[in-house]
């Protein structure tokens, strides 16, 4: 296991240690005292989620194969999450997905491909869906941010989280906050009449009517693995004619 | 990814100042395409100058009856505009064919001019060789897998399709790229926007490195409802086009007065073929002219071993597409 760890240490790629000093900067890392979560968390950012648990690396050696590395690439930004302003001085890469998550430790907005292709990290900018991987957080300064962790009433649920709960909306879970953002913003883009490629008649510019259809078109950003879809798709419509 | 400086600018003239004194830097609007490409380091600025609040976002009707696009209004904007479902609802259609709801919410129109190849040998840095990424390196496609690859316009160069949607509709609809630079604004055809590989497939476009999109500049468009924009893929959404086609057709009383037709997903631009425009233009509607002007769209295409389908898909796929937009369907 020791030479299994060492041949690791050497053979990380120096995208992945630099991906690594951007996303935790100033914190856990240099007095390394991590949690296990931020060492799970580590872990998975050199090996990937699917290595899990064979890779029993030492927090000793994270620290030695991940040099801080800032200078003329940091930026400062105030973030306005779910209503609360956070100061941040970030590494420019870092992304808003990172921030909120490695920053902001609201990890309820998940990262899943990191590449905008499956929608977990969905959330909502000024009201409207995007993916979080592929927006970098310095740019986001005076925008009103949602996540997931904004969308009850403290311990009243959106009707939307509750829809999911009562249609079976998931089964793993990890998918669930990007699909419940993704969703939220769905409602409002079809109350206000925002066609969609299943849209049968683009000059008709009203309220759409959410068949599932247009409720599976609309939703294909959001990657379910488990195949929760005819659930997430009931949710949506249930919650379509409550709201 | 690489680390990179980052400048925000709120005027065109900043941003050509700023893109000037950089080598090598880029201009950040959406980054759907652009910081997804850093993190692999297919591309690795130096510096991001940030021209989100430049305002170019909006979207108005010209004197002449046609619109304006603002370079950074967003995909979505652009497609739910009252002004383009009514007129250009091919346009509309082609956008919400493309990407997902997310993206076409941070997306840009000058952004998605601007989309690189989705060709896998040019998006993952594992695979050494790719005139592309690493001019002079070779095309790792040629040989491998290239089911989804150009059949026509390709070099020995470079085989890679452009990705966008949008910008087969607007090739269609003729639209015209305005652009600013060191030493002012000119404007670009959109069939003369995008570039062919031949010895050179890392330049995608005519845009100078120096020159900012300011807008799309769409001119008034006879055709109207009589359009179509059909895209096949391997499923039913959320995917690139294997071939795709956007029809228009100005009819008369079951005559064509002119028609317009481009393809998606065959070549390294968006592929607009005249020759099938003028052989629809002056006849009567009817699917064996459908049939005739598809052959003529498809004749100089140059499959290879894994994409000859592409050849009688998009043959088929254009023949349906006018049958739709020529309310025959």
């Amino acid at each position: 296991m020791t030479t299994e760890n060492s041949s690791r240490t050497s053979t990380v790629p120096e995208t992945d240690s630099e991906e690594y000093s951007s996303v935790n900067p100033a914190t856990d890392m240099i007095d390394c005292k991590l949690s296990r979560r931020d060492f799970v968390k580590t872990v998975g950012y050199f090996t990937g989620a699917g290595a899990l648990g064979l890779q029993l690396i030492s927090v000793e050696t994270i620290v030695e194969c991940a040099p801080l590395e800032f200078s003329a690439s940091a930026h400062t930004v105030e973030l306005t999450v779910n209503g609360l302003v956070h100061k941040l001085t970030m590494d420019t890469r870092v992304t808003l997905l990172d921030a909120l998550r490695e920053y902001l430790k609201l990890t309820g907005t998940k990262k899943g491909c990191d590449h905008g292709q499956c929608g977990a990290c969905t959330v909502l900018v000024n009201g409207r869906r995007i993916n979080s991987c592929l927006s970098l957080a310095v740019t986001h300064q005076g925008d009103q941010i949602t996540t997931i962790e904004g969308l009850s009433g403290g311990e009243e649920l959106h009707p939307l989280q509750t829809a999911f709960i009562e249609h079976d909306g998931f089964q793993c879970g990890y998918c669930t906050p990007g699909q419940i953002c993704s969703a939220v913003a769905l409602l409002e883009e079809a109350r206000r009449g925002d066609a969609s490629f299943v849209t049968p008649d683009l000059a008709h510019t009203g309220r759409v009517e959410l068949t599932p259809e247009e409720i599976r078109e609309r939703m294909s950003g959001n990657v379910c693995r488990c195949g929760a879809y005819p659930g997430i798709v009931q949710a949506v419509q249930t919650a379509s004619r409550t709201l | 990814m690489n680390p990179f400086e980052y400048q925000q600018v709120d005027e065109p003239a900043t941003a050509v100042d700023a893109i000037s004194r950089w080598r090598g830097s880029k201009f950040l609007a959406g980054g759907t395409n652009l910081i997804d490409l850093m993190k692999n380091t297919v591309e690795q600025p130096p510096k991001l100058i940030d021209i989100n609040h430049i305002p170019l976002r909006g979207i108005e009707q010209t004197p002449d009856g046609g619109v304006k696009l603002g370079a950074l209004a967003r995909n979505s904007d652009t497609a739910n505009h009252p002004l383009i479902r009514k007129n250009y609802p091919l346009l509309s259609q082609a956008i919400l064919s493309g990407a997902s709801p997310q993206l076409r919410n941070m997306a840009t129109n000058g952004g998605n001019l601007l989309q690189r190849t989705r060709c896998p040998y040019f998006m993952d840095p594992a695979f050494s060789r790719c005139n592309k990424r690493t001019p002079g390196s070779g095309c790792s496609a040629l040989e491998g897998f290239h089911e989804n690859h150009a059949i026509l316009g390709a070099s020995d160069q470079c085989i890679a399709t452009h990705p966008s949607d949008m910008c087969v509709a607007l090739a269609a609809l003729e639209a015209k790229v305005r652009v600013r630079g060191p030493k002012g604004e000119r404007i670009i055809a959109i069939g003369d926007f995008h570039r062919l590989p031949g010895t050179t497939p890392q330049i995608d476009t005519t845009l100078m490195p120096d020159e900012l999109i300011v807008s799309i500049d769409l001119p008034p468009s006879p055709y109207g409802s009589h359009s179509h924009y059909l895209k096949i893929r391997e499923r039913t959404s959320y995917a690139f086009a294997l071939v795709s086609v956007a029809a228009a057709i100005d009819v008369d009383s079951g005559w064509i007065r002119g028609a317009r037709l481009a393809l998606g997903g065959v070549a390294h631009k968006p592929w607009r073929v005249e020759a099938a425009e003028a052989a629809l233009a002056g006849q009567k509607l009817s699917i064996s002219l459908f049939e005739q002007a598809a052959s003529r769209a498809l004749s100089g295409a140059r499959p290879r071993r894994d994409n000859t389908y592409k050849v009688e898909m998009a043959k088929r796929a254009i023949i349906r597409a006018l049958t739709i937009a020529g309310g025959l369907a």
